[in-house]
């Protein structure tokens, strides 16, 4: 993946609304004062970065549990390598998929090499969920297998520091 | 779903999972797409973050293209010991999340480093502190298109 390094100013202003915008009438203009950059280098730069998938989106980032969406399944695949890209981008665009990933597989321990997450109001709702994934990749997932997750053991997003 | 919330909670929250815009007034413009009014826009954003509906309202960045590393990885860890080995794990400043999920594989933390020598290292001390073998599972292709949770 491109990675390009940040240049200071654009480091500054992630360290600046990683947490949180200012919530007020004018938040780049806040944002830029923090910063210590005009407002309209705050809104370019800001641009720049969306364009570039460095931010994937701005607004409301919502706690899943407290939504209700408390059942999370981890549904991995085995799909076939020549398949894999072409299938998951359908999985992925589904709209109860919140990640869609392809990683290695680590055999034997683990044969799976396709992962979309699910969220739900209950066990049951992810697995309909997963069920639907099961009926669009048919045969081409070899096997499959959801793992709920039973305990939140840390939570604290990825941050610069 | 959140029974705290009201009618217009619920559609600030659906309409505002991203497109804010970067103008001047980004509140107002929303506002007046939601027949809202500015301020009482921001009131409402501040209360669904000050109660935790909202982790948070802002950029949702994306690590890897920040020049930083991140990945998932996952142990098999003994039952007896599981809650010591959390501990350990957790105290890592890298690791970002750790989930328990029902499996061999019963430990999943994702680890974020700013660069990926970085990452390396932390999954290496891990695995050593821990005496457990660390699976990484870094993503080799993304199929995102994005999450909307209905409120």
């Amino acid at each position: 993946m491109n990675a390009p390094s940040l240049d200071p100013v654009d480091r500054a202003l992630v360290l600046a609304s990683q947490d949180g915008l200012p919530l007020c009438r004018e938040p780049w203009r806040a944002l830029a004062e923090q910063v210590g950059i005009p407002e309209a280098e705050v809104i370019a730069r800001l641009q720049r970065m969306l364009d570039q998938g460095a931010i994937r989106r701005i607004g409301a980032i919502p706690n899943h549990y407290r939504l209700g969406y408390t059942a999370n399944g981890m549904s991995v695949w085995d799909v076939t390598d020549e398949r894999v890209d072409e299938l998951g981008m359908v999985i992925g665009a589904l709209p109860f998929v919140s990640h869609c990933y392809r990683r290695p597989r680590a055999l034997p321990i683990w044969p799976y090499n396709l992962f979309a997450m699910v969220h739900g109001q209950s066990r049951d709702a992810v697995a309909e969920k997963v069920a639907v994934i099961a009926g669009i990749l048919g045969p081409e997932a070899r096997a499959h297998q959801t793992l709920y997750s039973s305990r939140i053991l840390k939570k604290s997003g990825l941050r610069l520091k | 779903m959140n029974p705290a919330l009201d009618d217009t909670d619920r559609t600030i929250v659906n309409a505002l999972q991203g497109g804010f815009p970067l103008v001047p007034r980004p509140f107002a413009v929303v506002a007046a797409s939601l027949g809202l009014d500015e301020d009482d826009l921001i009131e409402r954003v501040r209360r669904l973050v000050g109660n935790g509906v909202l982790s948070r309202f802002g950029p949702l960045f994306q690590a890897e293209r920040l020049g930083g590393a991140v990945t998932l990885a996952a142990m098999a860890v003994p039952e007896a010991r599981f809650d010591a080995v959390a501990e350990m794990v957790g105290a890592f400043p890298e690791v970002a999340h750790n989930y328990q999920r029902e499996h061999t594989l019963n430990m999943w933390f994702v680890v974020a480093a700013e660069t990926p020598a970085g990452l390396a290292e932390t999954l290496t001390r891990i695995g050593v502190l821990t005496g457990l073998a660390v699976h990484n599972f870094p993503r080799l292709a993304e199929y995102y298109i994005g999450l909307r949770l209905d409120a």
